[in-house]
């Protein structure tokens, strides 16, 4: 018995297939699994079923629960049952935990919103996902775990029969991941069903019932989690065997090129409290230093405070090839050779109202002006080397970066960098988001990097990533490196234990 | 997702421009509405009112426009960055004050009543681009409060009196004419410079061995432009020649234009307005920017200070009052964005073109001042609402 089922779906944007003749069932009370690389059409998918995209603008038949419907918005979608959970969360930061729940739906009397009843409900929905705060709770002050288990509870108050999630794991700590899946078992045992986007392998094995495959607006699969495997899904996405996830070059490492000692940071907001406790490391000319650790472990804050750029005071001795270096801004760590792709590109990494060429000189403009003044030429060289370079496509130099794919997004960021010729490239996630060719290509790159001399720390919460390419891989936990491994002695189970604070 | 996929497929990294687009490729689409109702503006009152489309009319449009306009050219800047600036009214006001009690009282120089002036304006903005850069106040709260404080000390300093300013050279700033000799030499000039540096660009891009447009489009674009010129220079000499305050706003534009698109300075601006923190990771000097910004607003408000002051040959309490809307006003008809990283200097002289064509064809036409308002306020929220759907469109 399918409660959902989704009909020969076509969508159509000008001059594009976004999906040609989708079939997608759902049955009741299962996770179902919808894999595919990005632009699959896994996000228009959902939007159709969602009711973004109202009844008419897309063919096909949409039948819930036996009946053809048609959305004309989000709340007909709702009505049915019908509950989406985006990437990035929807919530009110500085509305109370029961106020989100009840966002719109609130219960009134006489025209008045029924304060008592509208908390004593949504303590009743915290119950049943297992979230033990108080509904007056700030949203802001919860961690983004819990805040996804409030969308659930608001969605499951809203009577949903299925519920989707979009790369619901993304921003999560393995806790919190382990949390939700407890809960989505749970919702499962209920009867409600569950679709569930994600790129992560291991999660969808975990979890799902049965996985359907996207790719090119096409359905190429619907399995079951027992007829197949990691490997089968992941060459059905790519629509090719990848023989080799990660292309492992030998790196003859050269000289030391970084050093850091006794290296402390503190919280920006509370002063005290120590972010990097007494790290010391090195770097040596062509390698790749993978760091792992869980979220939080302060990984991020060690090395953009490396870079100048974090808020919080730092203390320690840094070298240089050898010579020690003041780090007091961005511009100084540039000049000191070191170069940072940051881990959230859209945030951090690219202006994405802006075209590839300037964002590829936007921390060099100095290679493209003369007194302050830009060389046009210089910098469609410049960019176009770099496009060339890493194979970036893009219909134009002048094409706005924020419409390129995630991959190639990536690149763009990559070569602002390259063109800084950095000594030491941090890449702080450097894959996150990216669909699995496109990861390939940067791994490539990487080790084309690496054998040009150019040293490379690599930060990664994946850890078949950090296993696959780093040469040697640090594990942080909680400020400080607790182990360190060569690559081939390290396996995911004693980085775990490692990063979970055991020996 | 899938429209990028078939772009991707396309090979050539450097798009090749058809004649449409290599013509009109790079300025952005809300300008060119607005292009389009300033001439249907001016067909609309030269129909109403055969005076508006005089030489004599159209020489004093202009003149009137140049305080606008100086406030708009700044006013883009802060806005691209992200930021608002609700004093520049009152900057004008206190430096305009400042100007005719050094003129008038301390019987000062010309030359050292307008550098003092500059100055004053220039710390003004200074100040308070310290305060939005360093000490991390919102430039909505430093700017209204530098608002009410200028005006007070403008009201507390002239002790509410109307200062008149009878030195000539002051009072020429505004209200003289080139003689038409220099007029059409500098129409010359313009022009030779428009064609040496379309010259120089082509040259320099086939140096490079990129593509060029075809000689054809450039030549095209030479001719609209001195077209342009010819027919300014000739308008305004029909009357009385160029007025000197529109110099000052052409060579004002000139250089921001420059300082906006082709300088460091002018593509960090339009970075940290995009993406603030993708700039500083960048390694832009964010706070230095920024403070910077306001200097040039602050100057730019007392540089409007002299012209206004000069117009009027005196120095009022009220004077410059709203201005800082009408700049706002004027920016935003002409493509720039109040969320920051978007927004061009042309835009907003062509902004400010359209707020001043309207106050004068309705003058002229005797409306009561009250229809000015009402109808300055509707257009400047119609053009935003054209902006908005269009782009709704496009993302569809």
């Amino acid at each position: 018995m399918y409660v959902l089922e989704m009909v020969n779906i076509s969508k159509e944007f000008p001059g594009v297939k976004a999906l040609d003749q989708v079939n997608f069932k759902v049955r009741e009370g299962e996770i179902h699994a919808l894999c595919g690389e990005n632009g699959a059409g896994k996000s228009t998918l959902m939007k159709v079923l969602s009711g973004l995209y109202p009844a008419g603008t897309y063919s096909g038949d949409l039948v819930i629960g036996g009946e053809t419907k048609q959305f004309h918005n989000i709340t007909d979608a709702e009505k049915a049952g019908i509950t989406i959970i985006h990437q990035e969360l929807a919530l009110v930061k500085e509305m109370t935990v029961g106020e989100n729940i009840f966002l719109g739906s609130e219960p009134q009397k006489r025209g008045f919103i029924n304060w008592d009843e509208l908390y004593h409900n949504a303590a009743l929905w915290l119950n049943r996902v297992g979230l033990h705060i108080s509904p007056n709770t700030k949203i802001g002050s919860l961690g983004i775990g819990q805040q996804q288990l409030v969308e659930i509870a608001k969605a499951l108050s809203k009577n949903t029969q299925i519920l989707i999630l979009d790369e619901p794991t993304a921003a999560l700590t393995e806790s919190e991941v382990d949390i939700l899946m407890g809960i989505l078992n749970q919702l499962r045992s209920e009867g409600v069903s569950c679709v569930y986007i994600s790129h992560k392998m291991p999660e969808v094995f975990a979890l799902a019932d049965s996985i359907t495959v996207l790719r090119d607006g096409q359905t190429v699969a619907t399995l079951d989690r027992s007829e197949t495997d990691d490997d089968h899904v992941v060459s059905l996405m790519v629509g090719r065997e990848l023989t080799e996830r990660y292309p492992r070059v030998e790196h003859t490492p050269g000289e030391t090129v970084l050093e850091v000692k006794n290296f402390d940071v503190w919280h920006p907001e509370k002063r005290n409290q120590k972010v990097i406790d007494n790290v010391n490391f090195s770097l040596r000319k062509g390698e790749i230093l993978g760091i792992a650790g869980l979220m939080g472990a302060g990984r991020t804050e060690l090395v953009s405070s490396l870079f100048g750029a974090y808020e919080g005071r730092s203390e320690g001795e840094v070298l240089i090839e050898g010579k020690p270096v003041r780090i007091k801004s961005v511009a100084d760590a540039i000049k000191a050779g070191f170069a940072l792709v940051s881990e959230d590109r859209k945030r951090q990494g690219l202006v994405m109202g802006m075209d590839v060429k300037t964002n590829t000189t936007m921390a060099t403009m100095g290679k493209v002006s003369r007194l302050g003044f830009i060389n046009e030429n210089e910098e469609i060289r410049w960019g176009m080397r770099y496009v060339q370079d890493l194979k970036t496509k893009t219909a134009s130099l002048e094409t706005e970066v924020g419409t390129l794919s995630g991959g190639n997004q990536q690149k763009v960021v990559i070569g602002k960098w390259l063109m800084s010729d950095p000594k030491i490239l941090i890449m702080d996630e450097p894959t996150r988001g990216i669909d699995v060719g496109a990861k390939y290509e940067i791994y490539h790159l990487m080790n084309q990097l690496v054998e040009q001399g150019v040293a490379i720390i690599m930060i990664s919460s994946e850890l078949p990533e950090v296993l696959g390419m780093s040469d040697r891989i640090l594990v942080m936990s909680e400020g400080e490196f607790v182990r360190e491994f060569d690559w081939r002695e390290a396996t995911q189970e004693n980085i775990m234990q490692a990063a979970t604070g055991g020996k | 997702m899938q429209l990028q996929n078939e772009l991707q497929k396309q090979e050539a990294p450097v798009a090749k421009a058809s004649l449409w687009s290599s013509l009109f490729g790079k300025m952005d689409v809300r300008a060119y509405t607005m292009i389009g109702a300033l001439v249907l503006i001016w067909a609309l009152f030269g129909i109403l009112d055969p005076t508006f489309l005089t030489a004599r009319n159209l020489s004093n449009l202009f003149t009137q426009m140049s305080v606008t306009s100086i406030l708009a050219i700044g006013m883009v800047l802060v806005i691209v960055a992200g930021h608002i600036d609700l004093s520049v009214g009152s900057i004008v006001g206190l430096t305009g004050g400042l100007a005719a009690i050094l003129s008038n009282w301390l019987g000062l120089p010309p030359i050292i009543v307008i550098v003092l002036t500059l100055a004053a304006g220039a710390i003004l903005g200074l100040m308070q681009g310290w305060l939005v850069a360093y000490k991390m106040i919102p430039a909505f709260i430093v700017t209204l409060g530098g608002m009410m404080v200028f005006r007070g000390v403008l009201m507390g300093v002239t002790k509410s009196m109307t200062i008149p300013v009878s030195d000539p050279v002051l009072g020429m700033l505004a209200n003289a004419y080139f003689a038409r000799g220099f007029g059409i030499a500098i129409a010359a000039i313009a022009i030779g410079l428009f064609v040496w540096s379309a010259f120089r660009k082509r040259h320099s891009r086939l140096k490079y061995g990129f593509e060029v447009s075809p000689l054809g489009v450039d030549i095209i674009k030479v001719v609209g432009v001195a077209l342009v010129i010819i027919s300014f220079v000739f308008i305004m000499n029909n009357y009385k020649g160029i007025p000197f305050p529109i110099i000052f706003v052409i060579l004002l534009a000139v250089i921001f234009y420059f300082l906006s698109t082709k300088t460091t300075f002018g593509r960090h601006i339009y970075a940290i307005g995009g993406n603030k923190e993708a700039a500083r990771l960048s390694g832009i000097n964010i706070h230095r920017k920024t403070m910077l910004i306001f200097l040039l607003s602050g100057l730019l408000s007392s540089i409007a200070a002299i012209v206004l002051t000069s117009r009027l040959a005196s120095a009022t309490i009220t004077a410059g009052t709203m201005a800082e809307m009408d700049a706002i006003a004027a920016c935003v008809i002409g493509g720039t964005s109040l969320m920051g990283g978007a927004g061009t200097v042309i835009g907003a002289l062509i902004g400010a073109l359209v707020m001043t064509s309207l106050d004068n064809g309705m003058s002229l036409m005797g409306l009561e001042s009250f229809w000015q308002y009402v109808v300055k306020g509707s257009i400047l929220v119609f053009a935003v609402w054209l902006d908005i759907s269009n782009r709704r469109k496009g993302a569809r």
